[in-house]
């Protein structure tokens, strides 16, 4: 009974979050979009200095995968 | 022929392997930047430069990304790292030495509605080590286009030989699998999430390293013998970064990454970076960035082992030892006026310039016994060196 009541509390939980609207709407995402706000503004310079960490530390990975920005261009 | 004791500061454990590596997350990029669209079009060309610890190692780097149609963006990159001077690996164990390592690497992107797709191919070669990796990755944006989920496979497979010896032949492949969650928070902010694992298996140690140990019988009081690393490695790796916008047109980002492997270390590290234009043209941009580094070394690291044979792994690479870096970084962008701009497009030239000091815990520096000296073994000083990191590149938006 009380594995239905948590399937039923998740299934509702899952609807609701469809059903949100973003919080920072696109016609509010003009800062995010400027060019300053990528996290890395250009891919050639970003590479080479991860090159140069990576083969100096034992450290490696989760550089990281996305310019920020708006998403929106 | 020159004898490579290995590692000079362009790689530590598998120095094709990890700039493969870079290079396939490196083409990546742009995908999670705008998930809904295809990266810019541009081409970049770029001189790079590192220069510290007795070496020096600069080449070019052109890296070019154009669209195919709506939904197909390529990208091409050529890249060389030519190496030369000796580090203090070289100088303790072997002669100086120079070569060059070429990379080839392009990548397709596909995106359909939300969903991006991406496959990439990277080949790097030098005399002594040949590595081939192929890259899978996915991104899709979701919420009102204000998350962003990236996912991304690597299989990278590696030759490794050795100078001077023709009968050395050996093996590695690395597997890697990443993600990342970026979000925007707030109308000025947003962050992202990335999480990585790296599983390693083959001979993952570099022929020409060496470990010291105490050898009584001659008057130098220690000798030298081969590496040997594990043949298998796993690590996990999770950062966060975010980006804010200030109330004035500039920009603060903040990142921090926590590391840890089966071979025992772990790892911190933190950065600041402060982007300021300086008009509303975007003519220039200045950029200055702090970034602190720090490891605990691996279970099998020491910089003088007892006696010889001392224990099944042995290391003494600098790279797993216990020690710390400090960088600091300050950049330049300027966008060219119409007038000198080709191609009728946008043009920039950037330079960057980042000083990285590096300061070992437990790696020593035995060049003290090259004169005389009444150090004894095991008491010389600890090493620590600069670095200056060069990068000059113009890009021209397709």
């Amino acid at each position: 009974m009380s594995r239905s009541l948590l399937f039923i509390a998740i299934g509702l939980l899952l609807l609701s979050g469809c059903s949100a609207t973003p919080w920072v709407q696109p016609y509010e995402r003009h800062y995010l979009a400027d060019p300053i706000m990528s996290f890395e503004r250009d891919p050639i310079a970003t590479g080479y200095m991860n090159h140069v960490y990576e083969a100096r530390e034992a450290a490696r990975g989760a550089e990281g995968g996305s310019g920020g920005g708006c998403g929106c261009n | 022929m020159p004898i490579r004791p290995g590692i000079d500061g362009h790689a530590s454990l598998c120095p094709s392997y990890k700039a493969v590596c870079l290079l396939c997350v490196w083409l990546f990029l742009p995908f999670a930047a705008n998930a809904a669209v295809l990266p810019e079009e541009r081409a970049d060309t770029m001189y790079h430069s590192y220069s510290g610890g007795g070496v020096t190692i600069d080449g070019p780097s052109v890296l070019v990304r154009k669209n195919i149609g709506d939904s197909v963006s390529v990208s091409a990159n050529y890249y060389v790292d030519m190496i030369s001077g000796a580090s203090i690996d070289v100088e303790s164990t072997a002669s100086a030495y120079s070569e060059q390592r070429d990379e080839y690497s392009m990548s397709a992107d596909y995106l359909v509605d939300k969903t991006t797709m991406s496959l990439g191919y990277t080949n790097s070669s030098e005399n002594d080590y040949e590595a081939e990796t192929v890259a899978f990755g996915i991104s899709q944006a979701f919420f009102g286009d204000m998350s962003t989920l990236d996912l991304r496979v690597s299989y990278g497979s590696d030759e490794v030989f050795k100078n001077g010896d023709e009968s050395f032949s050996d093996v590695a492949e690395h597997r890697r699998y990443g993600f990342s969650w970026n979000q925007i928070l707030t109308q000025k902010l947003i962050a992202e999430l990335s999480v990585e694992t790296v599983s390693d298996e083959g001979y993952l140690n570099n022929p020409y390293r060496s470990v010291r140990f105490v050898d009584p019988s001659i008057p130098l009081g220690f000798s030298y013998q081969s590496e040997d690393y594990p043949r298998t490695r796993n690590s996990d790796a999770i950062a966060i970064r975010a980006k804010y916008r200030l109330p004035y047109r500039a920009a603060v980002k903040t990142e921090y990454r926590r590391y840890a492997d089966s071979w025992g270390i772990d790892a911190d590290n933190i950065e600041f970076r402060y982007t300021h234009p300086l008009d509303e043209q975007d003519e220039w941009i200045l950029e200055g960035k702090l970034r602190f580094y720090k490891q605990s070394g691996a279970d099998f690291y020491s910089d003088l082992f007892p006696y010889a044979n001392a224990a099944t792994f042995m290391a003494r690479d600098k790279e797993l030892s216990d020690f710390s870096n400090t960088s600091i970084g300050f950049g330049v962008s300027y966008r060219l006026p119409d007038r000198w701009s080709l191609f009728d497009r946008r043009n920039t030239v950037n330079l960057f310039w980042d000083y990285i000091y590096f300061d070992y815990d437990n790696f020593r520096d035995v060049r003290v016994h090259d004169g005389s000296t009444d150090i004894a073994v095991g008491e010389e000083p600890t090493y620590s060196f600069g670095a200056n990191v060069i990068r000059f590149y113009w890009s021209v938006w397709l």
